[in-house]
């Protein structure tokens, strides 16, 4: 009799949970919870300017998630102007319509600093995307600039190949940007562990073409036999493979970057082999994690400035033989793309 | 006849001391430095300066005449980027050409209307159309701040283009200074300037036509900018517009001043922006190859600078007759 007791009612629990399971499926709380955390929430980009690929690249990608959980996303362009950045941020902050979210692109390590902490104080959660700087943001979003430089120093060594003069010169950007500086630091300690290889020159190109060209043209005049230069971006990077075509040097100057990984600026200049090889950003997958770090915080009820998260995206030095369709993406698409809508 | 006439201290004036610093620059670096005296290493210097000293010829003509331009780089930026998206959206290379030559004369005209006949003074003027250029074009006419030059396109093969191996913008900037020069020197505008420059109202009144040379100056400025545009794309098969928040403007008015063409008008020539040229083309060459960082590169540009007014002005002392109304 127990027995038959016992099995009924396991048989009446199975029915009622067979019969309670189609019902919990329809009231998954997570979507009501997401939408409720999410809705009308404002996330705003605060790039050094709006001008250039990655700042385009992460608005195109950004805009198109916060829109689709109905949050409002907005861009302001600095244009470069450091000034103008720390007005946009503050009118930002103290405005009816703060953002929830602020995702900025630092300058330096410095010259925000005040005004991130206001942002947290009034309840904003600040991302930092890109370059680093001296503040415990909500996360941290882009490259690890050292790593980074590895990777450049053993692509450059790597296209040096073990028969060359070993010397390289460096391109570097200025000496206020953790970019830059990280970046060298990276550059660094890979060519300490490689001694036979020497740095001959390593001036600044300010992130300017001209510049950049002017000084590798003069490293170029010093050092005919540089095996390969290394240039802190491929914004500039453009000046210097004038100077080795100028000095007719192509295809003996192993010219490396980094970049964006947007086609017209890296893909095709490394396909018809203008750069050696490309350190890029996988621009989908940042911005990607960016759209993660943004739905989390949102959703976490913390107040603003509690945990401090480091989401490095995934480098690789990429050279002509590994290109791939799909190794850039491409501004103008994404650019037909927004205009079509 | 005094043979050593220009060492004669009271015959010093800044250009002279300039010029004697950067030979003194020159000397030192080619002992010192070892492959600076080498012919392509010379060559390279100049190229360096080429596109600043055609820049600094459209100025120091603006200069002369009491004014300045500080558009120039905006111009030149902002009118080569529109062609360029022009062209990669499809334009015709004449059509692009044509409009981009009325977009250059506009503003030229543009600037000198207002200073000549408006009367508002020109560093506010060329402020403004400056950061006018850049604003409309960067934001209604072209999508990036770089934009390239199409593939095979003249103005790529232009960059290429080498005379006794030696890059055109040399021969650009050296035919520049020329007709600069003839300009100034021999033709009657050309002297107008002159007095424009040093007593405008004096200069109405024997007769010049005061205004419209004003209007020309401007639009002479402009137009040397964008030829200065169309070289650095040429070279570097883009323009980035970015150049317009850079230091080169200011670079460009160091170029004419520390070559002695005083803010105040009416003074100095082509000979004056060569020397301040070459004394920035050595300066910077030679600390590019001692490795010096950009921090201290500025630095030690600015203590010559400095150097160079400071002795002027205990050489050339200003007093009521040297000074006029109008300087800056």
């Amino acid at each position: 009799m127990r027995l038959i007791k016992t099995l009924m009612a396991a048989a009446t629990a199975l029915a009622i949970t067979a019969f309670v399971a189609p019902t919990f499926a329809a009231d998954d709380p997570g979507p009501a919870a997401y939408a409720q955390a999410l809705k009308g929430k404002r996330v705003m980009l605060v790039p050094l300017a709006m001008g250039f690929d990655l700042a385009q690249g992460w608005a195109h990608y950004l805009k198109k998630e916060v829109e689709a959980w109905g949050g409002t996303f907005e861009t302001r362009d600095p244009n470069w102007v450091v000034d103008a950045g720390a007005q946009a941020i503050t009118d930002a902050i103290s405005s009816d319509t703060r953002p929830d979210v602020l995702i900025i692109h630092a300058p330096d390590l410095n010259s925000y600093s005040k005004l991130m902490k206001k942002a947290q104080a009034a309840g904003t959660y600040v991302i930092l995307v890109d370059n680093p700087a001296n503040f415990p943001a909500d996360a941290f979003v882009g490259s690890d600039w050292d790593r980074l430089g590895q990777l450049e120093a053993e692509a450059a060594i790597k296209g040096c190949g073990e028969n060359s003069s070993k010397k390289i010169g460096l391109v570097q950007g200025d000496q206020a940007n953790s970019s830059s500086l990280y970046q060298y630091a990276g550059i660094m300690k890979v060519l300490d562990k490689h001694p036979d290889f020497k740095v001959v020159a390593k001036p600044d190109s300010n992130w300017d073409a001209t510049t950049s060209r002017n000084v590798t043209t003069t490293m170029l005049q010093q050092n005919p036999d540089i095996c390969s230069i290394i240039d802190f971006w491929d914004g500039d990077a453009t000046g210097a493979s004038a100077a080795i075509r100028d000095a007719k040097l192509d295809g003996k100057v192993f010219l490396v970057t980094t970049g964006g990984g947007e086609k017209a600026a890296d893909c095709d200049k490394l396909n018809d082999g203008t750069y050696g090889a490309v350190v890029m950003t996988d621009l989908a997958r940042q911005s990607g994690d960016m759209n993660a770090i943004i739905k989390f915080l949102l959703q976490s009820g913390q107040p603003a400035g509690t945990s401090h998260t480091y989401i490095y995206t995934l480098e690789k030095a990429t050279t002509k033989a590994d290109l791939k369709p799909d190794s850039c993406w491409d501004l103008k698409a994404l650019q037909a793309e927004a205009a079509a809508k | 006849m005094n043979a050593i006439g220009w060492l004669n201290l009271k015959s010093l004036n800044q250009e002279g001391i300039v010029f004697a610093i950067a030979v003194v620059l020159f000397v030192a670096a080619a002992i010192g430095l070892p492959g600076f005296i080498d012919p392509n290493n010379l060559v390279a210097i100049v190229r360096s300066v080429s596109v600043l000293g055609i820049l600094a010829l459209g100025m120091a003509v603006v200069i002369i005449g009491r004014g300045i331009d500080l558009s120039a780089v905006a111009i030149m930026a902002m009118s080569v980027a529109w062609y360029l998206q022009l062209l990669n959206t499809g334009t015709s290379d004449g059509l692009a050409f044509a409009y981009v030559l009325a977009g250059v004369l506009a503003i030229g005209l543009l600037n000198g209307f207002l200073v000549a006949y408006a009367d508002v003074p020109a560093i506010f003027v060329t402020l403004a159309t400056g950061s006018f250029v850049f604003g409309y074009v960067r934001s209604q006419l072209i999508t990036q701040d770089a934009v390239p030059v199409p593939q095979g396109h003249w103005v790529e093969l232009l960059g290429g283009l080498r005379f006794l191996d030696i890059p055109i913008e040399v021969f650009v900037f050296a035919g520049l200074a020329f007709l600069f020069f003839l300009f100034l020197r021999y033709t009657k505008w050309g002297r107008y300037i002159y007095f424009a420059g040093d007593n405008p109202v004096a200069a109405r009144n024997i007769g010049i036509p005061v205004r419209p040379m004003l209007v020309l100056r401007y639009v002479l400025s402009a137009f040397v900018a964008l030829i200065a545009g169309l070289l650095t794309a040429a070279s570097l098969h883009s323009i980035n517009t970015r150049v317009v928040n850079s230091t080169l403007l200011y670079d460009i008015v160091l170029v004419a001043v520390i070559g002695g063409i005083g803010l105040s008008g009416g003074r100095g020539g082509v000979r004056n922006v060569l020397v301040g040229a070459a004394l920035i083309g050595i300066l910077l060459n030679a600390m590019t190859i001692i490795d010096i960082p950009l921090l201290y590169q500025n630095l030690i540009k600015a203590a010559i600078l400095l150097g160079a007014i400071i002795v002027d002005g205990i050489i050339n002392p200003r007093d009521e007759q040297t000074a006029q109304q109008g300087d800056i």
